[in-house]
């Protein structure tokens, strides 16, 4: 993939925007197109697999309509983990952490566990159940923001050292959550668990009509700021230098990545390596700084891999519930070999 | 005109820089020159507002750094810093046209891509821009970052240490370019400088930082002195003029003089 190679004339008063060469930009629009194929083919087999009446009939949609929400619910987690971790990688610097291993979700468990805990499954429940869901997801953001602009503040100096305080924080919030679970009364620790541990196939979509919106404004804000992300990509002190507030401007990401990371943890719980893998792929598929690029085909690559696994696991080998397990396998030794490989962070 | 009034930095410890109040004049090319620690890159990266003051104000070209607007102040003055690294894959066009992100919010129109062109052309980078950074030698990579801080077409244009992994050709095509883009861009680079005989050559104005204090600041010709030089350095200097140029000669030092003694 040399770009040397590749390129052809170099186009002198002018350049081609974020591709380095013609062929560059074939081969993107390439891939983009591939990946909508695909992407449109997955989603008409999942619906249509194994569904022998007409199709598109009204027998046919009792059948394949139970399997939208399954699909609804793909899509919304690969559009939640891609565009937090792309946003996340670019305002740290660095292409190893995510949202996720750096505990955003092992966060959002203990608000959780820690509502159960200390108000009882009962005692809040004067409270909605939107609201406490809305509860939750405010805390974690407000958690989320505090703790990693104070992590990120540049106080920690190098990566190396941020990622080990990342991840013992993680690490610690997950214990403290195991802790508190191990003292809850076996019926409230029942209720916790099912709203803690959803999957594909048994998602909590109580609230999808709030989540899918919220989502979208989300996701939108990402890919409108896209320009900005392409500049603070290149570190803090050139984005300022360019004219960005940087400190602020990685705090209205974190708040963002948090929101995203809130949405996704609250539809199928934790999801370590789905996001670092396909916003590693795109990177080298996409070969560009340009996010508005990369972004959209983060999301696409996140939902045929999420989405073919799923499809995979539960109408070829039937084994529903191994999906996030499957994804995750995956995921951890591509983020192994890239460590590896780099054989740095 | 860049105006610092009683600026202080405090770090941990006993270290402190300032309080510096300094004016350094508008236009040409200005050099920072002083021993390790004295102070210099903090001066220039807090001029450059990439890292807040405790105390006083500084002014580039009529505007208060850390208070106005970012963006206009991106406008107006420019900085590099010695180490610059990023995960992004780039080509050399591409990180000169980010010098243009204040003026066109990351759109380029064709007056952007003239600029690109110019700033690229200026620094001699001209066949290399399709060229990956990753592919570039130290030397080609350093000039590709000053042409994206060229690009950014600010009046003020700040350089920590710029010949840094340059070597003898280089460096002085670097300073001849940035001699030439002071001149007919008529910009005031503002630049730290550890070789005193590069900066005598290429500067019109110097300033001797030491112990986080401004020692003394005026033309080479005041500056390049042996008893000025002792006194920043703390070794004895001497200074010859060869071809009208003031040199010191400072690579065998034969005896430490006491501060502020004028040897030879």
């Amino acid at each position: 993939m040399s770009a040397e190679t590749e390129t052809l004339a170099p186009p002198r008063r002018g350049g081609i925007g974020p591709y380095t060469s013609v062929a560059h930009r074939t081969r993107s629009r390439l891939v983009l197109a591939a990946l909508v194929l695909a992407a449109v083919a997955l989603t008409v087999l999942l619906l249509a697999w194994g569904n022998e009446h007409e199709p598109f009939g009204a027998r046919w949609w009792r059948v394949s309509g139970m399997r939208v929400t399954s699909i609804v619910v793909i899509a919304l987690v690969t559009y939640c983990q891609a565009i937090a971790t792309v946003a996340f990688q670019t305002v740290t610097g660095n292409r190893i952490v995510t949202p996720s291993i750096m505990g955003f979700e092992a966060l959002y468990t203990l608000v959780q566990t820690a509502i159960v805990f200390f108000f009882g499954s009962t005692g809040l429940v004067s409270i909605p159940p939107f609201g406490r869901f809305l509860l939750q997801v405010a805390m974690m953001v407000l958690f989320a923001v505090l703790l990693y602009s104070w992590l990120l503040s540049g106080r920690f100096g190098n990566l190396h050292v941020m990622l080990l305080v990342g991840i013992i924080i993680g690490t610690g919030m997950g214990a403290l959550s195991a802790f508190m679970q191990q003292m809850l009364d076996p019926n409230e620790f029942d209720i916790l668990r099912a709203r803690l541990f959803g999957n594909i196939g048994n998602a909590n979509t109580d609230f999808l009509w709030f989540v899918i919106p919220v989502c979208l404004v989300t996701g939108c804000a990402v890919w409108l700021l896209g320009r900005r992300l392409d500049v603070l990509s290149l570190g803090g002190d050139i984005s300022t230098n360019l004219g960005l507030s940087h400190k602020r401007q990685v705090m209205v990401m974190l708040l963002l990545v948090a929101v995203l990371m809130a949405m996704s943890t609250s539809l199928v719980g934790p999801m370590t390596f789905l996001g670092f893998l396909v916003a590693t792929l795109a990177y080298s598929i996409t070969d560009t700084y340009d996010h508005r690029r990369i972004l959209p085909v983060t999301w696409l690559l996140g939902y045929v891999v999420l989405g073919g696994a799923y499809f995979l696991l539960r109408h070829v080998l039937t084994l529903v519930d191994a999906v996030t397990i499957i994804v995750e396998l995956i995921g951890g030794l591509v983020f192994l070999f890239v460590v590896l490989r780099k054989g740095r962070l | 005109m860049i105006r610092l009034s009683d600026v202080t930095k405090r770090y941990a410890g006993e270290t402190e820089i300032g309080p510096v109040s300094l004016e350094i004049p508008k236009g040409g090319v200005v050099s920072l020159i002083g021993p390790n620690g004295a102070g210099k890159s903090t001066v220039l990266t807090m001029i450059g507002r990439l890292l807040a003051p405790d105390g006083g104000t500084i002014e580039v070209g009529g505007l208060d750094v850390h208070a106005a607007p970012s963006k206009q102040v991106a406008k107006t003055v420019s900085i590099l810093r010695q180490e610059n690294h990023f995960v992004t894959r780039l080509t050399v066009r591409q990180l000169v046209g980010f010098g243009r992100y204040p003026h066109s919010g990351g759109r380029l129109t064709q007056h952007d891509e003239d600029k690109i062109s110019e700033a690229i052309d200026f620094l001699g980078l001209t066949d290399l821009e399709q060229r990956f950074l990753d592919q570039l030698s130290g030397g080609q990579r350093q000039r590709a970052y000053v042409a994206m801080v060229i690009c950014q077409d600010t009046d003020y244009v700040l350089l920590d240490e710029p010949l840094n992994n340059l070597d003898m050709k280089h460096s002085i095509s670097m300073l001849q370019h940035l001699r030439v883009i002071a001149t007919e861009l008529d910009k005031t680079i503002v630049m730290v400088m550890h070789d005193i005989n590069f900066a005598a050559v290429y500067s019109d104005y110097i300033i001797g930082m030491r112990e986080g204090k401004v020692l003394c600041h005026g033309t080479v010709d005041e500056i390049m002195t042996e008893q000025r030089l002792a006194e920043l350095y703390d070794i004895y200097v001497p200074i010859h003029v060869i071809e009208g140029r003031r040199l010191g000669m400072y690579y065998w030092s034969p005896e430490l003089p006491k501060r502020a003694v004028p040897a030879g």
